[in-house]
């Protein structure tokens, strides 16, 4: 889960990484009483999870709370690269003597922590990176160690720091590495990190990025998901623990394994060349275990997709032989009774897959066609909602 | 032969008491696999009981430890079912009793665990300054040898001994090949998982099964997310002269959105499939646009020997 800058400015708070005021706002009337409160000259910034906002004006400097307002009012609403500003935070002003860069992530191809800290803030990693590699330091943490003092000294060397700040930075990082750590993140970063004209280190922007995987652990996080963006069909899956991502297309796919669901969605793509362009509506991974319950619950969720016009059930029987998930589809039908009105296209292979088909075609569901492969099944369901 | 795993791998289970852990011990004891005992150290001294290839019963100890295990049995691979939050301290056990496998089957670890873990594995070396503890996982269907060894989760019956390699990000895909070319059959076919830090790479696998003399070929399977399949490719290029095989999975997947695999997600340009299979081309290996399309390269490729 990406965070808005908000809320990382929260996080950088509560581990005590130097942070102005901010203060979250959803209308004109809101940034005007943040401003007054924060007093002086504040920064608008609109809070959308994507870079490049400065630039499509997402960003403005008010000296007066009616300022605040008025650039609150522009910028509510606006289309940052197709993210439509539904907050801005009032942020209080800095005097900025120097802009540095600092991040830490997971460097997935080293399988360690990587640190990347630059003297030369503010612009575009990507460009300094490609442009001037040298001027960006780039540090290995090692994940058993975490990024410690010495740590932090070692990057702020790297980076070039002036010797009488080296101590200052290097204490701010050593925070934004606890941020890193304690909140299960996978991206700290921190663009600008600034030194203001009375020498103090401030974090003046912040993206964050968290792992899902640690929710077991991390129970405030929950309530940094951004529900008003969420799809309410992937909504309703997250409920039921189903693995489902909503696609733009007509052919509703369920599948067991997330390797195999991918698999399927490519293959219903290319089908979809034949059949007037239609194209795979979700990825849903049932998992290995493929239960009637739980077949049920995906398909009550895809056919609820008003997009969908055909479902294709791709489903290898490993453990969980095809007779059992014959008997679940067959079990998920008679489950959703009336509500299951779109063709289904079955597709079994592996274990017991002659039982299983031959359960299928005892059953003689109006609604299930049976294919023999992967990709005749993926082929009749692009023809079925194509021809819908 | 075989790469990592044979008949005479002895094994034992962490987790074997638990829900998981349990029903996949029958399993694969009932394949054959040569299991010796599990850990679980707060049901230390007792023991569980499972029928073997032969239909005899085995009394199988329950440790309380990893160390204490392998003290005990000689075992020298562990396969790990505990659930995520115990998972990264079970590993670093198995990794400081010197287990030359760890098998790790646990889905949904916090990234930051497989890494602290990564890199104690990696701290762990030889008097010749080689890791001592192969790691394959984690989030992964583990590691069979037909006919000889099961020690994960892959369905035992979909696939026979024979000639081909197999080294695959996706569980189900695997099965889903195995099944396929059942006939030509598998010396080893190893699931290495779709997290993003696992422990054994496509390139760890792709090194074993060139160095395997009953290896004739190998199929790669990948997905989107990362650069480990370019970086395959570039090692094939440089040291394999077996024919590979490839199929990677997700060339209709949107930027940004993480499909299932907690590692399956495309960002900016780089880890697309599109990618993924040009730079596998570039360095001969035949990819399929569909499962049952490598399934058919890797028959023609037997068909012309």
């Amino acid at each position: 889960m990406d965070l808005f800058e908000y809320q990382a400015r929260d996080l950088f708070e509560k581990h005590g990484v130097p942070v102005l005021q901010g203060i979250v706002a959803t209308t004109p009337e809101e940034a005007k009483a943040a401003a007054e409160k924060i007093g002086g000259v504040t920064v608008v910034k609109a809070q959308v999870k994507v870079g490049g906002r400065g630039k499509a004006g997402g960003v403005k400097v008010a000296k007066t709370a009616d300022e605040a307002f008025e650039y609150a009012q522009q910028i509510l609403g606006m289309d940052i690269k197709g993210h439509t500003v539904k907050r801005v935070m009032i942020a209080q002003g800095a005097d900025i003597a120097e802009e540095y860069y600092f991040s830490i992530l997971l460097d997935r191809s080293n399988r360690t922590y990587l640190a990347m800290c630059s003297v030369e803030g503010g612009m575009d990693i990507e460009t300094l990176a490609a442009e001037r590699p040298e001027a960006l330091a780039k540090v290995e943490v090692n994940p058993a160690e975490g990024l410690n003092e010495a740590k932090a000294k070692e990057i702020v060397e790297a980076a070039g720091f002036p010797a009488d700040i080296q101590d200052d930075v290097a204490a701010v990082l050593v925070k934004l590495g606890e941020v890193y750590d304690k909140e299960d993140a996978t991206l700290v970063e921190v663009n600008p990190l600034v030194k203001t004209g009375d020498g103090t280190i401030l974090a003046l922007d912040g993206k964050v990025s968290l792992d899902d995987n640690a929710e077991f652990r991390q129970s405030e996080h929950e309530a940094l998901v951004d529900k008003s963006a969420e799809n309410p069909l992937e909504a309703k899956a997250k409920e039921n623990d189903l693995n489902y991502v909503k696609l733009d297309g007509e052919v509703g796919i369920i599948g067991n394994g997330a390797g195999l669901v991918m698999s399927t969605l490519d293959v219903v793509a290319y089908a979809g060349e034949n059949h007037g362009n239609v194209k795979p509506a979700n990825f849903l991974d049932i998992g290995g275990g493929a239960s009637a319950e739980v077949m049920a619950a995906g398909l009550d969720i895809i056919l609820n997709d008003e997009q969908v016009k055909s479902v294709f059930v791709n489903v290898f029987g490993g453990i969980t032989a095809c007779d059992a998930v014959a008997n679940g589809i067959i079990k998920a039908l008679e489950i959703l009774g009336d509500k299951a009105t779109k063709p289904l296209v079955v597709r079994l292979d592996g274990n017991n897959v002659e039982e299983g088909r031959k359960i299928l075609n005892e059953a003689n569901h109006p609604l299930v066609h049976q294919a023999e492969t992967m990709d005749s099944g993926a082929d009749k369901a692009a023809e079925l909602a194509h021809t819908a | 032969m075989s790469i990592f795993l044979n008949k005479d791998s002895k094994v034992i289970v962490q987790g074997i008491t638990g829900g998981e852990g349990s029903k996949h011990t029958a399993r694969m004891l009932a394949y054959g696999t040569n299991i010796v005992g599990g850990v679980n150290a707060r049901k230390a001294g007792t023991t569980v009981t499972h029928t073997n290839k032969d239909g005899q019963e085995v009394e199988l100890d329950v440790f309380g430890s990893v160390s204490e295990a392998v003290e005990k049995t000689g075992a020298n691979v562990s396969i790990v079912f505990v659930p995520p939050a115990f998972t990264k301290d079970a590993v670093i056990e198995a990794i400081d009793a010197e287990v030359p496998l760890v098998v790790v089957i646990t889905e949904g670890i916090p990234v930051q665990d497989s890494a602290e873990f990564w890199a104690h594995a990696k701290s762990k070396v030889d008097a010749n300054g080689k890791q001592i503890t192969r790691i394959i996982g984690p989030n992964c269907p583990g590691i069979i040898t037909p006919g000889e060894a099961n020690v994960g989760i892959t369905p035992g019956n979909i696939t026979g001994k024979g000639k081909i390699g197999l080294v695959s990000k996706s569980g189900t895909l695997t099965y889903q090949m195995m099944f396929e070319l059942r006939d030509i059959g598998f010396t080893t076919a190893i699931g290495i998982g779709g997290d993003p830090v696992i422990g054994t790479t496509h390139i760890d696998a792709l090194e074993a099964f060139e160095a395997d003399p009953e290896t004739e070929a190998i199929v790669m399977i990948g997905e989107i997310g990362g650069d480990a399949e370019e970086r395959a490719a570039e090692f094939i290029k440089a040291n394999v002269t077996k024919p590979v095989v490839g199929y990677v999975a997700g060339f209709t997947a949107p930027e940004g959105k993480t499909m299932g695999h907690a590692g399956a997600i495309v960002s900016g340009s780089s880890g697309t499939a599109a990618a993924k299979k040009e730079a596998l081309e570039a360095a001969g290996v035949k990819v399929g646009k569909t499962p049952s399309e490598a399934a058919q390269l890797m028959r023609d490729i037997f068909a012309a020997k």
